[in-house]
């Protein structure tokens, strides 16, 4: 079971410079958890107090897992989840 | 240091205007190692706020997508204030999370002037960088 996880610039540092890694799981969690265990530091990049970081996209395919279940959201053979760091910001001191 | 041409400068100057007063937002694509920005891509603020910014999540995807496709990269990160001068808020500094990009802000605070000023902007440490804007041929 691969589930192909592609790594934005910021999030290389963990993954030796691979920009794609290979992940097994029936969860976007699962997949995640598995993926800490060859790379470790990546998840606290990824999720906080058990849910996905809010400035953190994760997309399962074409859709944003914010959309689906979250880290609970089912993954499948062959799948392909992309991480991208939001881009925002502003002029306010903080959200 | 940032060079840029005149037309695109003005484009991001009229964006900034006609989202007024909310931030507007968007990047310039540009071949990946290049540093060159060639490629315009007005982007919506999902929060459509007079002082946040966020890309819509869905139309990054296909952005970020489309760039990985044209083998670019996005050579600046736009964004404007609103109300205040153009320098990154620790707002920017916290989300900054493109380490190679310019980080171009735009004050449309005045009516009759607008504030162009460009950064970088490394593990929340802003370095501000000279704008060099190249004339129409």
């Amino acid at each position: 079971m691969a589930i192909e996880v592609r790594i934005p610039t910021i999030l290389l540092q963990y993954t030796g410079g691979a920009k794609a890694v290979a992940g097994a799981g029936d969860t976007l969690e699962a997949v995640i958890d598995d993926l800490e265990s060859r790379h470790p530091g990546l998840r606290e990049r990824l999720v906080d107090n058990g849910g996905l970081r809010r400035f953190v996209n994760v997309y399962l395919n074409d859709e944003d897992v914010r959309f689906l279940d979250g880290l609970t959201t089912p993954v499948s053979d062959g799948d392909s989840v992309t991480v991208l760091p939001a881009v925002a910001g502003g002029s306010a001191r903080g959200w | 240091m940032l060079k840029i041409d005149q037309d695109i400068v003005d484009a991001i100057v009229a964006h900034a205007r006609r989202d007024h007063p909310d931030e507007a937002c968007g990047i310039v694509a540009g071949a990946i190692g290049s540093d060159r920005p060639e490629r315009l891509v007005p982007m919506a603020n999902a929060e459509r706020s007079p002082t946040f910014y966020r890309f819509d999540s869905l139309e990054q995807l296909r952005v970020w997508r489309e760039m990985d496709d044209r083998d670019e990269e996005p050579v600046v990160i736009y964004h404007s204030h609103t109300a205040s001068e153009a320098y990154p808020s620790r707002t920017d500094l916290d989300y900054a999370a493109e380490p190679t990009a310019h980080y171009l802000l735009v004050s449309t605070r005045h009516d009759d002037d607008v504030e162009i000023r460009s950064f970088r902007i490394v593990d929340r440490v802003v370095t501000e960088e000279e704008v060099v804007v190249a004339g129409r041929e």
